[in-house]
């Protein structure tokens, strides 16, 4: 006989479009409502009610001339030659403008259009930030998922405003684009002595790495207590089945204590915002604070001397070892 | 069955995807520094080219009898050089740099002395520069020196040089501005680094190679990350070249610190300065002696940098020694 399964399902459940609960907004109909045969292979089959309001609305329209920018300078830098736009797009990219310029308003086509191209972005960022807000406060949820996207818009804020603010130059921003924005990230890290040693970038990656694991195992754990009713959550936080008692004494025997099944999700919840808010620390210290981590971590007894299998060398250029 | 060939398909496809990304094993990884420092020299056996064929040297010639400079016209360089080492000399240059059009490539069989042919007066100079690079570079080229096989590897043109670039910030007035970057060439190592660092680091300044700050404070003395991706081009450009990662020269704890980094970092050094010299000295200055067929699009004179010489290997030819078969014609009198 089929079963069901949450994730890779071979029973497909059928049933009337569900509007979701009563919520105190007649501004808008509830329409648009599909089902959706493929979707329903890894969720809901639902696709709809839609909503997208006045916030949703700018932040797409904000967002796609952003994009547009973009798009359009990427396609300008190869003289409008669309097979080399497909050819060379890893290494396309809107650059923002030299260091000459600080603060100011560049030229156009020297900065310029990524000036134009961020305001564009950034308004998009927070207005669907307001957006997704809203729509929380309008089903009486709590906030969390705006909050969690804050911190992420945080770490974005830092790399392209603030910390350019705080430098005085627009040109310690990052550039729009796939490699470059990468390249970037290398450079930064050489250039201000290797960012292994900022304690803020290594909390972040504690917290990514941290965020990767638990996923991992309450994912895990879940599915394998799905068939005693796990996949019911909520219930379970209050009335313990038989699937949290298994699953809380797996991890007791595995390290010995558990997370509840409420407070797994506070552990995660925490784990995603902080990767991105010690980031970010961690960048809006680089350059205006410290501008050489390796020696600050000298300094601060981080980064122990070792044997060297060769000769010492010196700087030829006689600034000394 | 559709199912089943439509997964097969998908793994297929992903997996060719993700090998485009990849270096086909066997990596072979040895420690070249303190454990757990990630110090580690990192080569691939299959990559590796099959020892390359340095020429068999040209029988030895008699260093007596009458010099070159007695018997022959108008021989500027190599006049010094007894007549049959003189000989001897040209035969290899012409199996380095021209074996199939011979000596007619450079020369007018009948006025064997006539500086008519550009690539005569561009060859002329090449001597001279190479006896440069024997006389004076040996902190870089060590005992192995260098002789115009280690460039030209029997091509008319050595295959690695470069040219300025024409729009290194775009094509177009009004968008599409690119800061110097964002091209896709073999010279950045397919890094969207500025294309055009040779213009800037190899024909003098060096100086602004240095972007690290020295103190752990922020001074906002040093280099901006824009300058950073500049020397950071540079930096792929030799690690690609020498077919090496950073850890060859730096240590990977603060790449611009001296106290920690392996030897090799000085022999590179040097070589920054020496190809810089080769350029602003030799290489640019023929500009006006070469045909409009061999200028760069700026209408710039073709130029040398890492590449040139070590077409993938830390040591060119695999480290032969290549200037004691050639002393007199290679090094010159004053070589030591």
């Amino acid at each position: 006989m089929a079963e069901y399964q949450n994730l890779f399902t071979r029973v497909h459940v059928t049933a009337p479009p569900d509007p979701g609960p009563e919520i105190d907004q007649s501004l808008y109909e509830r329409s648009g409502t599909v089902m959706s045969y493929w979707l329903n292979k890894i969720g809901d089959a639902q696709i709809g009610p839609f909503y997208l309001g006045g916030f949703g609305l700018l932040s797409v329209i904000c967002g796609f001339i952003a994009f547009e920018i973009i798009g359009f300078n990427m396609l300008a830098s190869v003289d409008y030659d669309w097979i080399e736009f497909i050819r060379q797009l890893p290494w396309l990219a809107l650059e923002p403008p030299k260091a000459e310029y600080g603060l100011s308003i560049p030229p156009m086509n020297e900065g310029g259009w990524w000036l134009l191209a961020g305001f564009f972005l950034t308004a998009a960022i927070i207005l669907w930030w307001i957006r997704m807000y809203r729509r929380a406060r309008a089903l009486q949820m709590g906030t969390h998922v705006a909050w969690a996207f804050a911190s992420a818009i945080w770490l974005y804020l830092v790399l392209g405003f603030f910390r350019p603010l705080a430098l005085g130059a627009w040109a310690e921003a990052v550039p729009f684009g796939i490699f470059p924005h990468l390249d970037w990230t290398a450079a930064f890290s050489i250039r201000y002595g290797n960012l292994f040693y900022n304690p803020f970038h290594m909390l972040s990656i504690f917290f990514l790495y941290g965020s990767v694991l638990l996923f991992a195992m309450h994912g895990a754990t879940i599915l394998a207590t799905d068939k005693y009713g796990a996949h019911r959550e909520v219930e379970q936080i209050v009335d313990r089945g038989t699937a949290s008692e298994r699953g809380a004494l797996f991890w007791r025997w595995t390290m010995g204590f558990n997370a509840s099944m409420e407070s797994i999700h506070r552990w995660a919840w925490w784990f995603a915002v902080l990767t991105t808010l010690t980031g970010g620390i961690g960048i809006l210290l680089t350059g205006t604070v410290v501008d050489n981590w390796y020696l600050w971590g000298v300094e601060h007894g981080l980064a122990p001397a070792y044997d060297l299998p060769w000769e010492p060398v010196s700087d030829p250029a006689g600034g000394g070892t | 069955m559709f199912a089943k060939t439509l997964k097969f398909a998908g793994v297929v496809a992903v997996t060719a995807t993700l090998a485009a990304c990849w270096e086909r094993p066997p990596v072979e990884s040895e420690q070249n520094g303190y454990r757990g420092t990630a110090m580690a020299t990192i080569t691939n056996p299959r990559l590796e080219q099959a020892s390359l064929e340095v020429p068999t040297p040209q029988a030895a010639a008699s260093q007596a009898g009458p010099k070159a400079g007695a018997i022959y016209q108008n021989v500027q360089v190599l006049g010094d050089l007894s007549i049959g080492e003189f000989t001897r000399t040209m035969l290899a240059i012409t199996q380095w740099v021209s074996p199939e059009e011979g000596c007619n490539y450079c020369h007018y069989p009948d006025n064997l002395a006539d500086d008519g042919k550009y690539t005569k007066i561009v060859s002329r100079r090449m001597f001279q520069m190479t006896q440069y690079i024997n006389q004076d570079w040996s902190d870089h080229v060590q005992g192995a020196g260098v002789t115009c096989y280690t460039c030209h590897r029997g091509n008319n043109v050595p295959e690695y040089i470069w040219f300025a670039q024409a729009n290194p910030d775009g094509p177009t007035p009004y968008a599409g501005w690119t800061n110097g970057q964002n091209v896709a060439s073999e010279s950045t190592a397919y890094t969207s680094m500025p294309g055009d660092f040779m213009s800037k680091y190899l024909v003098g300044g060096y100086d602004d190679i240095r972007v690290i700050e020295t103190s752990p404070s922020a001074t906002g003395k040093s280099g901006t990350i824009q300058d950073t991706e500049w020397t950071y081009a540079l930096m792929m450009h030799m690690s690609d070249s020498l077919g090496v990662n950073c850890t060859f020269c730096h240590n990977s704890r603060l790449f611009s610190d001296w106290s920690q980094s392996p030897p090799q970092r000085v022999t590179a050094w040097h070589g920054i300065r020496m190809v810089s010299g080769l350029n602003t000295e030799y290489l640019d200055p023929l500009q006006p002696v070469y045909p409009d067929n061999r200028l760069g699009e700026t209408g710039d004179a073709p130029k040398a940098y890492c590449s040139t010489c070590h077409q993938g290997q830390n040591k060119p030819l695999g480290g032969a020694n290549m200037v004691n078969d050639y002393l007199p014609g290679m090094a010159g009198k004053d070589y030591e």
